[in-house]
């Protein structure tokens, strides 16, 4: 990431809105830079709502809303903050953001609101949202840095989606809700583990050892 | 009594790691060596144990519906709640920021080992996690039982790390699939501490 950060950088003139390294930057946190497997970043809540899709599906589309609009603020602020007090800047905008979809969920969607508790107040402190602020918005204009944002709320949301899928279906043996093995006739007994944390952990686990045997990336102990 | 169960619950059963995810990226990060997991572990249980209770005042006397009936009764009308998250993420960094600074002052020698870990602190989910989960609570907590909450639910975090430090440093020696190495292995070690832990489940004094 850090090798298109610097390139954005010194870049100057203008160049086509959809040029190959703004693709990159959409394209890179899905799979290569990925915020959840690779840059370990935003565990918690990953964790914490994929027992069902719906939940993950408002959390992701919760957390990309935030991300996007916090990146782009941030990086029209960036020549203006202070580097002693940015953390508290940077908390202040994220959690303005972050009421704003509070609020949102609470009148629209309640039910899933009630559901997500907590988590939705926590996205504040999700590293995704800090460390993309600290990682390329205080560094890049405004444009590269909303296409970042995009770039991680999805990759966020792939993985929250993967988790999610497999939760729901090898646990409850439903997807949205709709029974899918009642409806192919099967009776299917949900797996507990699976509704634990322990499920969740193992599960992330696992995604993150496919993705490396396929991508190559390896870490020492 | 019923504090010292609400403490062992914190501690056990409702663990900040296993049952709630929170704190996470650092819990992940931070856990290669049992002495740096140890150091960040007190840092999160001091913060914890002053801004929860803090946190909880504020939430008594200025943000909850009519907690403003105290500056006379124009203001008891007001309902405050939606500025909780901006609130409670303030205090949170401005606790960190003055904790920092006091050890830095008062005694260089803790600063060396807590210092690094109380910036990252600000940012750790389960400061925030334990302040909104103590205003979930139904019935309400106590300012007491606020205060129990928030050191405990550090001690269950500190637990949580140094446990997993002290597996990840035997790991060294064990012949882990390439692929799975680091991350990959670490996940799965956490999710099956998280089923030991359940064997606390229903557990109490």
């Amino acid at each position: 990431m850090s090798e298109v950060a610097e390139l954005v950088k010194e870049e100057k003139k203008a160049e086509p809105l959809f040029s190959k390294k703004n693709r990159k930057l959409i394209s890179n946190p899905l799979d290569s830079d990925n915020p959840i497997t690779v840059q370990v970043l935003g565990i918690c809540s990953a964790l914490a709502v994929t027992t069902q899709m719906v939940p993950a599906l408002f959390m992701a589309g919760s957390l990309l809303f935030v991300t996007v609009f916090s990146n782009l603020f941030i990086s029209l602020m960036r020549n203006t903050i202070p580097s002693r007090i940015r953390i508290i800047v940077q908390l202040a905008v994220v959690s303005l953001w972050v009421i704003m979809v509070d609020q949102l969920l609470k009148a629209y969607a309640y039910d899933v609101w009630k559901q997500l508790s907590v988590f939705v107040g926590l996205i504040i402190t999700n590293c995704i949202v800090m460390g993309r602020l600290e990682a390329f918005a205080m560094g890049n204009k405004p444009f590269p840095s909303v296409l970042d944002g995009l770039g991680n709320g999805l990759g966020y949301g792939l993985i929250l989606l993967i988790v999610a899928f497999f939760r729901e279906l090898l646990g409850g043996g439903a997807l949205f809700g709709f029974k899918v093995f009642e409806a192919v006739g099967i009776k299917y007994q949900g797996n507990g583990l699976m509704l634990l944390p322990a499920g969740a952990c193992i599960i992330v686990g696992l995604i993150i050892w496919v993705q490396r045997s396929l991508n190559g990336y390896r870490e020492a102990h | 009594m019923d504090l010292i169960n609400l403490g062992i619950r914190s501690i056990f059963i409702d663990n900040m790691i296993f049952a709630y995810f929170l704190g996470m990226c650092s819990f992940l990060a931070i856990s290669k060596k049992v002495k740096t997991a140890f150091g960040l572990g007190m840092a999160v249980v001091f913060v914890l144990g002053v801004t929860v209770p803090l946190n909880w005042l504020i939430q008594e006397y200025v943000l909850n519906p009519g907690a403003l009936a105290w500056l006379g009764a124009d203001f008891s009308s007001i309902d405050l709640g939606f500025l909780q998250f901006i609130v409670f993420i303030s205090v949170i960094a401005a606790v960190v920021q003055l904790t920092e600074m006091a050890i830095e002052k008062f005694s260089p020698a803790l600063y060396g080992t807590l210092g690094i870990f109380l910036p990252l602190i600000a940012v750790n989910c389960s400061i925030l996690g334990g302040a909104l989960f103590m205003v979930g609570k139904n019935p309400p907590f106590s300012l007491a039982q606020a205060t129990v909450y928030g050191i405990s639910s550090g001690i269950g975090w500190l637990l949580a790390i140094v446990a997993l430090a002290g597996v990840r440093e035997k790991m060294k020696y064990s012949n882990v699939p390439a692929p799975l190495r680091g991350l990959g292995i670490t996940f799965i070690l956490v999710g099956l501490m998280s089923l030991g832990f359940l064997s606390f489940l229903g557990f109490s004094l």
